[in-house]
C-alpha cells in the first residue's frame, strides 16, 4: 500500500531548518569547565575546543591570565565564576572573529608601566560580543584594538584608580569602527570610555561616574553618536577633541565640580550636534575652544558656574531653544568678535517684558557679563564674585556695552521656560 | 551700664523704625521662600541683601540714634554715672535691637518653612552670625564717627562715605590693583585684602560655605585652604571680632576724652 504523505512547502522549510538547528551540535560541542571536572582550566579547554564551540564556565575561582581566544568561541560563565589574574598581566585576549564573552567576573589585572594590560583585549577581530561582564581591580578594562562590528553590552567596570599615571581606562577603543557600546556602567577608572581614531561608534545608555579624569573622552574620532548617557562626578567631565560629525543627544552631565572640571570640553570639534542634554551643577557647563558649525539646541543648563564658556575661534555656531537657569555666568566670551547666533533661548536672569504677548521678550538679552570678561583676563578677580561693585559695573555694561561684543545678544528671548 | 542698655534697648524696641526693620526682613524672608521654595537657594539670595543692607542700615541707624539722643546723653552725663557705661549702654542697645530684628525677622519665616529639617541650617546660622557681626561693627563705626563730629551733616556724610567705601569703593580699588598687578602672584594679596574689609570677609565666608567655591578656581582653592578649614574659620571669626572690638575701644577712648 502506498502511503501518500503530502508536505506543504512552508512546512518542509520549517522542518528542514529545525533539523539543521538540532543537528548543529554535531559539529559544535559544549565544554563544561569547573574545578573538579575533566576540564578545569580555561586556557587548556580553549586549546582543545574547535571553532564555534561553547565553553560553559561553572562557578568557582580560576587563577589564570593571558588567556588567548584565537578561534570563534562562546565563553559563558554560569553564576559569575571569578577569573583572577593575580595582577600578573592581561587576562583575556581575543584574536578571532565571532567571539562571545558572557557573564564572567574578571579581577586583578596586572599593572604595568610599559604595557597596557587589559581585563579583556580584542585585537583585529570582528563581530564580537562582550556582555554581562563584571570587571574589578583592573588596569584597563575592555580594550578594543583595530576591531569592528562588535557590541559591548551591559558590563560593570569598577576600578579603584587613585593616580593618573598608574591607572587605565574603563572601555578603550583604538582604531575601531562600527561598534555599539550599550548600557555599561563604568566608575573609578582614569577615563571611563576612551575613543581614539574610532569612527561610527554608538554609545548609548551608559553611566560613567567618579572617574579620575574624563567620563568620556574622544580623540580624532568621527561620525560617532552618544546619547542618553549619564556622566557624573568625573574629575574633568567629558572631553570631545579633534573630531568631526559627532552627535550628542539627551545626555546628562552632572556634578563635575572642581577647579578644573567641565561638564563637557569641546576642542577643535566641527559640524557637531548637541541637543536635548542636561548640564547640571558643573563648574563649567560647556567649555568651547576652536569649534565651528555646531548646533546647540534644546539643552538645559541648570545651576552651573559658567553655563557656556567660549575661549576663542568659534564660528557659525547656533544656540537655539536652550534653557539657562540660575547659572552664575550664562555665557563667557574672551573676544570682541562674535559670529555665533543666540536665538529663542530662555534666560532665568532676563528682566525684559513682552507687551504684545507673543511669548518672546521685546528687549534683547545680553548674556555676557562684563565681570566674566574681567575674570577671563585676571582669574584672581573672581574673588569679587557677588559683590555690589561688580553688580553695578555689570549693570552699566548691560545698558551700554563697551567691552562685550555689541551683537552678542539674544534678540528673541523666551518669556517662559521651554518644556 | 546695664540699666542704660536696657533703657536704650526698650526705647528702640518700642520705636517705629525697629518694627519697620523687623517687618522688612520678615517680608523678605517670606517672599524669598515663597518664590524659591528652596531653603539653600534662598540663603544665597539673602546673602546679597545682607552684605549690602546690614552695614548701610547699621551705619545710618547708629549715627541717627546718637544725634537724636544727644540731649538725653548730656542729661545723663550730669549724673554720677561712668561715662563709658553711658556710651557702651547706648551702643549695645542699638546694636542689640538691630540684631534682634534681623534674627527674628529672618528666623521666623525660615523656621516656618522647615529650616530645622533642612541641611542648610549651618549656612543659615553662619549668615545670621555674620549679619550680627556686621551690625555690631557698623553701629560701632558710626558711633565713633558721630562722637567725633559735632556737626550732624558732617557726621552723616562721613558715615555714609564709610559705608560707600567699604561696600563699593574698596572692591573697586581691589579690582584695579588685581588687574594692574596681574603679572605678579596675587594669592596672598587677595587673601589679606579680603580679610581687611569686614564686608568682603563676610561675603567670602558665606560663599565658601555655599558650595560655589569651585567657581573661584585656583584662587578659590587657596581661599578654601585658608577659610575652609577650622583654623581659617576661627581666624576669620577672630578678625570679625577684632573689627567689632576696635570701634568699641575707639568709642570708649573718645568718650573719655570728649569735652561736652
Amino acid at each position: 500500500m502506498h502511503l501518500k504523505f503530502p508536505l506543504h512547502p512552508t512546512l518542509k522549510y520549517i522542518l528542514g531548518s529545525l533539523l539543521f538547528i538540532m543537528g548543529s551540535p554535531i559539529w559544535a560541542s559544549t565544554w563544561n569547565i569547573c574545578r573538579d571536572c575533566e576540564h578545569s582550566s580555561i586556557k587548556k579547554t580553549i586549546a582543545l575546543a574547535k571553532a564555534h564551540d561553547t565553553l560553559l564556565i561553572q562557578k568557582g575561582i580560576y587563577k589564570e591570565f593571558e588567556i588567548l581566544v584565537d578561534k570563534p568561541l562562546v565563553i559563558k560563565g554560569i553564576g559569575y565564576p571569578i577569573v583572577d589574574g593575580e595582577k600578573k598581566g592581561e587576562i583575556f585576549r581575543v584574536q578571532s572573529d565571532n567571539v562571545t564573552l558572557d557573564g564572567l567576573f574578571v579581577i586583578n589585572v596586572g599593572i604595568s608601566y610599559t604595557k597596557d594590560n587589559a581585563a579583556i583585549r580584542v585585537v583585529q577581530s570582528k563581530d564580537f560580543l562582550i556582555q554581562n561582564m563584571v570587571l574589578e581591580q583592573l588596569f584597563f578594562g575592555i580594550y578594543l584594538e583595530k576591531s569592528s562590528h562588535g557590541k559591548v553590552y551591559h558590563n560593570r567596570i569598577i576600578g579603584e584608580a587613585v593616580d593618573e599615571y598608574n591607572s587605565g581606562n574603563g572601555i578603550q577603543l583604538w582604531y575601531s569602527t562600527d561598534i555599539e557600546v550599550l548600557k555599561n556602567h563604568v566608575q573609578g577608572t582614569r577615563d571611563g570610555i576612551y575613543l581614539e581614531f574610532s569612527d561610527r561608534i554608538t554609545i548609548t545608555y551608559n553611566t560613567s561616574m567618579d572617574n579620575l579624569r574624563y567620563g568620556l573622552h574622544f580623540m580624532f574620532s568621527n561620525h560617532d553618536v552618544y546619547s542618553n548617557n549619564t556622566f557624573e562626578n568625573n574629575g574633568a567631565g567629558v572631553a570631545v577633541m579633534f573630531s568631526k560629525f559627532i552627535t550628542m543627544k539627551n545626555n546628562t552631565f552632572r556634578k563635575n565640580w572642581g577647579t578644573a572640571a567641565y561638564g563637557m570640553l569641546l576642542k577643535e570639534i566641527n559640524d557637531a550636534e548637541i541637543s536635548g542634554n542636561t548640564f547640571e551643577e558643573n563648574t563649567i557647563g560647556i567649555n568651547i575652544e576652536g569649534s565651528n558649525r555646531i548646533q546647540y539646541h534644546n539643552n538645559d543648563f541648570i545651576n552651573n558656574g559658567w553655563a557656556i564658556r567660549v575661549i576663542g575661534a568659534c564660528y557659525t555656531n547656533s544656540f537655539k531653544g536652550n534653557n539657562f537657569l540660575y547659572n552664575s555666568f550664562d555665557i563667557s566670551y574672551n573676544s570682541k568678535l562674535n559670529d555665533n547666533v543666540f536665538e529663542g533661548n530662555f534666560w532665568s536672569s532676563y528682566t525684559g517684558y513682552d507687551l504684545d504677548r507673543d511669548g518672546i521678550g521685546d528687549v534683547p538679552y545680553r548674556p555676557v557679563k562684563l565681570f566674566s570678561y574681567v575674570v577671563n583676563r585676571t582669574p584672581e578677580t573672581i574673588v569679587l564674585l557677588r559683590s555690589l561693585f561688580m553688580d553695578i559695573i555689570d549693570f552699566s555694561e548691560r545698558v551700554s556695552p563697551v567691552f562685550t561684543p555689541d551683537n552678542l545678544k539674544d534678540a528673541q528671548p523666551l518669556m517662559k521656560i521651554r518644556r | 551700664m546695664l540699666k542704660i542698655l536696657k533703657y536704650s534697648f526698650y526705647d528702640l524696641i518700642r520705636s517705629r523704625w525697629s518694627y519697620v526693620y523687623f517687618l522688612f526682613y520678615l517680608a523678605l524672608g517670606f517672599v524669598l521662600l515663597f518664590l524659591n521654595n528652596d531653603v539653600s537657594k534662598a540663603v544665597i539670595t539673602l546673602m546679597n541683601v545682607i552684605i549690602v543692607l546690614i552695614p548701610l542700615i547699621g551705619t545710618i541707624f547708629g549715627v541717627m540714634y546718637y544725634y537724636n539722643s544727644r540731649e538725653f546723653t548730656e542729661l545723663l552725663l550730669a549724673q554720677p554715672i561712668n561715662r563709658r557705661a553711658i556710651f557702651m549702654g547706648q551702643y549695645f542697645g542699638v546694636a542689640g535691637s538691630l540684631t534682634l530684628s534681623l534674627v527674628l525677622g529672618l528666623g521666623i519665616p525660615f523656621v516656618l518653612y522647615g529650616l530645622l529639617r533642612s541641611n542648610a541650617i549651618f549656612d543659615f546660622t553662619l549668615l545670621l552670625v555674620t549679619g550680627a557681626f556686621l551690625t555690631f561693627i557698623f553701629v560701632g563705626l558710626s558711633f565713633v564717627i558721630a562722637i567725633s563730629n559735632e556737626n550732624k551733616i558732617k557726621g552723616f556724610g562721613y558715615a555714609v562715605l564709610l559705608w560707600l567705601f567699604l561696600a563699593v569703593v574698596y572692591d573697586g580699588l581691589f579690582l584695579m590693583s588685581l588687574i594692574v598687578f596681574e603679572e605678579y602672584p596675587l594669592d596672598t594679596f587677595s587673601l589679606v585684602a579680603t580679610a581687611l574689609n569686614p564686608i568682603d570677609l563676610s561675603r567670602i565666608l558665606i560663599l565658601l560655605k555655599l558650595d560655589i567655591s569651585a567657581l573661584l578656581g585656583y584662587t578659590g582653592a587657596i581661599f578654601k585652604k585658608f577659610f575652609g578649614t577650622d583654623l581659617g574659620f576661627l581666624v576669620s571669626m577672630a578678625i570679625l571680632l577684632l573689627w567689632t572690638i576696635l570701634p568699641i575701644l575707639g568709642l570708649s577712648l573718645k568718650a573719655k576724652r570728649k569735652d561736652f
